[in-house]
């Protein structure tokens, strides 16, 4: 044994502290949002997920679109048939958002996180930040490039006269041709892509919450598709206003308004239900802050 | 320095850590020993504030660990060789905590390189074998170079070449100057790596005492006698004022005896002895009665008194680590202790 170590038994105040030439300076949240950057790229979840969601965002969008062509004239706002597609890239974006937290839990990996960075609140901050700002860039760009391909393949429908009677239509035709205007298209777009990332962001604080993924991705999937699955089979007369009640605020309705064709035949742009959406993120979110302070890791 | 105060962990009925007071200080391997559920990783994980105590308070270097600023330039540990995302490879895991704490990224390849795992840096760590992936946590736990490592049951499931490994490295960080604290379930790994032993049973401290101290207070001595004709024995024994202990075989144990006592005893009445033979119980029998003594204090409801039973709780810090701390053991001015 060298010099520096005591005898077994010997006085411990003796020993020389080690102390590390690496100096010691405060982390901020920059740090875990490079941390938690490096995370979500470094795993395959990430990039098959995303990648799926491109995918079936952009292939439905062009084969609803080639569908599209076959008739004269849709009888659909010009960027509407971007919603199937999205329909279902927004159960990807969904898994996504439940796995970057509850993958942490099944693997164990969570309890390095916190022992890296022991502020929990700065951890799911910078998770929501770093997974909200990569599924909106993603959801995004899938929403435009399918919003263009049908903004081409579609604007020179032959517009019926029937058809400036139909409500649905009465923002899309100018001058007798099929168009899409500025909040269509920001609707369309990145209206759409915050919805999505909106819902990963929920997703992700359920996650937080219930730190199982199975269970979480399942709970995310009854909010989604739950109350118009219900709302379907709500035939008695007495059941209406609540059918109606369930359309209206329905997950797929809120993306759906977004491009100008609500379920429930009204006017909405899809702006409110994103709000209704945001709030409700954001009291799903602060549970989980409060839950994940107290909680044992 | 680690100091723990009345650190207590409630699991519903069950009390995992009851009570827990002791300081883990610099420069020398502490050993944390104690059977399989005595609260070990329960302790640990308090230490990391991963778990909230029921009770109690843990201290590093005066913090708690919450409070620290970049807490892996103070504090590596290894819990649990899994807790790592499989997915990510071994580079990639390390980049990730380097980055929370603003560690330079060229510290990841050196720590790699410090493991031996340099060669699959780029691989997924979810097919590395227990040792591999026990050495990237150790990988995690160097990348600050941090005063303090925690390792928690380091050389379970590891080869001989990977065990061989861990107690040389443990060695030579503390005599770097650090602290390390290190937790088993086997005594003779303690003896081989710890300077400083912990002991507890049923989450409550048994001992808090040096190897040295330990190893000398605990190898119990005796004389192992066998002999054809036991009754004139334990007759010529008792005659000489002495009571040996009738074992399961028929052999006689002399607690403390003196061999050549005896012998001479023997041939003085003429006796045959197929065996006369010194013995001293090994440490991991003394454990075993340690522990096992935890186990009837609890069910005689005893929770108090003398945590340490038949081992004193020897303290050997001098009194300026004891100052500004009030109640625990380490209040009371070490009488000084010689080895
Ligand atoms: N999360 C938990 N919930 C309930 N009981 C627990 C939990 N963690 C540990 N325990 C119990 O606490 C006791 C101590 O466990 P542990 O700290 O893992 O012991 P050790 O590491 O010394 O083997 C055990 O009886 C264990 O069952
Ligand atoms: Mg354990």
């Amino acid at each position: 044994m060298t010099a520096p170590v005591p005898a077994p038994g010997a006085p411990y105040a003796y020993a020389q502290q080690y102390t590390s030439p690496i100096p010691v300076q405060n982390t901020t949240l920059a740090h875990a949002l490079k941390s938690e950057w490096t995370k979500i790229r470094t795993v395959r979840s990430t990039v098959w997920t995303l990648s799926v969601m491109l995918a079936v965002v952009i292939g439905i969008g062009m084969l609803v679109t080639l569908a599209m062509t076959h008739s004269d004239y849709v009888g659909a706002p010009l960027l509407s048939g971007g919603l199937f597609g999205l329909m279902l890239g927004q159960l990807a974006v969904i898994t996504l958002g439940v796995l970057v937290v509850t993958s942490e839990y099944s693997t164990g990996m969570i309890r390095t996180t916190f022992t890296a960075c022991p502020s929990r609140s700065r951890v799911l901050t910078a998770k929501a930040i770093v997974f909200f700002g990569l599924s909106f860039v993603t959801t995004t760009a899938a929403c435009g490039i399918t919003a263009l391909i049908n903004s081409a393949a579609l604007s020179d429908q032959k517009v019926p006269s029937s058809a400036y009677e139909d409500s649905v239509m009465r923002d899309s035709i100018e001058a007798g041709k099929v168009v899409a205007h500025g909040g269509q298209w920001l609707g369309a777009t990145v209206g759409a892509g915050l919805f999505v990332a909106l819902l990963g962001l929920l997703s992700l604080a359920i996650g937080t919450l219930l730190r199982h993924s199975a269970g979480a991705i399942t709970a995310m999937m009854g909010v989604v598709l739950l109350p118009l699955i219900l709302a379907l089979f709500m035939f008695a007369e007495s059941m209406h206003s609540l059918r109606d009640f369930l359309i209206k605020y329905s997950a797929l309705n809120g993306l759906a308004s977004m491009y100008r064709i609500p379920m429930d035949g009204g006017t909405s742009t899809g702006w409110p239900g994103l709000g209704l959406l945001a709030i409700i993120t954001a009291i799903a979110l602060g549970g989980a802050y409060a839950v994940l302070a107290k909680r044992d890791v | 320095m680690i100091e723990l105060q009345g650190l207590t962990k409630r699991y519903g009925d069950k009390t995992a850590v009851d009570h827990l007071t002791f300081t883990v200080r610099p420069g020398v391997v502490t050993g944390f020993l104690g059977p399989n559920g005595a609260g070990k990783s329960t302790t640990m994980r308090m230490m990391l504030d991963l778990d909230n105590p029921t009770a109690g308070d843990v201290r590093i270097d005066g913090k708690h660990y919450r409070d620290l600023n970049e807490p892996f330039k103070y504090i590596g540990a290894l819990l649990d060789a899994k807790a790592i995302h499989g997915g990510r490879t071994a580079y990639n895991h390390l980049l990730c905590l380097a980055q929370s704490n603003r560690i330079p990224a060229t510290r990841v390849a050196e720590v790699l390189e410090t493991v031996g795992l340099s060669s699959v840096a780029q691989k997924r760590s979810k097919g590395f074998s227990l040792g591999m992936g026990q050495r990237l946590g150790i990988a995690g736990a160097l990348l600050g170079d941090p005063e303090i490592l925690m390792f928690d049951e380091p050389v379970n499931g590891l080869d001989p070449e990977g065990i061989h490994w861990i107690r040389n490295l443990m060695k030579d960080l503390a005599a770097q100057g650090r602290t390390v604290f290190v937790s088993s379930h086997l005594m003779s790994e303690m003896a081989l790596t710890a300077e400083h032993l912990v002991v507890i049973g049923q989450g409550r401290l048994l001992a808090d005492t040096s190897m040295a101290d330990f190893i000398a207070m605990n190898s119990r001595s005796y004389v192992r006698v066998r002999t054809p004709d036991p009754e004139r024995l334990r007759d010529a024994l008792a005659a000489a004022q002495i009571t040996p202990v009738v074992t399961g075989d028929g052999s006689f144990e002399i607690e403390g005896g003196d061999p050549a006592r005896i012998g001479e005893l023997a041939a003085k009445h003429q006796l045959t002895l197929h065996e006369l033979s010194p013995q001293r119980a090994s440490l991991e029998e003394a454990f075993m009665q340690l522990t096992a003594d935890s186990v009837e204090y609890h069910a005689g409801g005893h929770l108090a008194g003398d945590p340490a039973g038949a081992v004193p709780v020897t303290d050997g810090a001098a009194p300026q680590w004891g100052a500004g701390w009030s109640g625990g053991k380490d209040s009371t001015p070490s009488t000084g202790k010689e080895s």
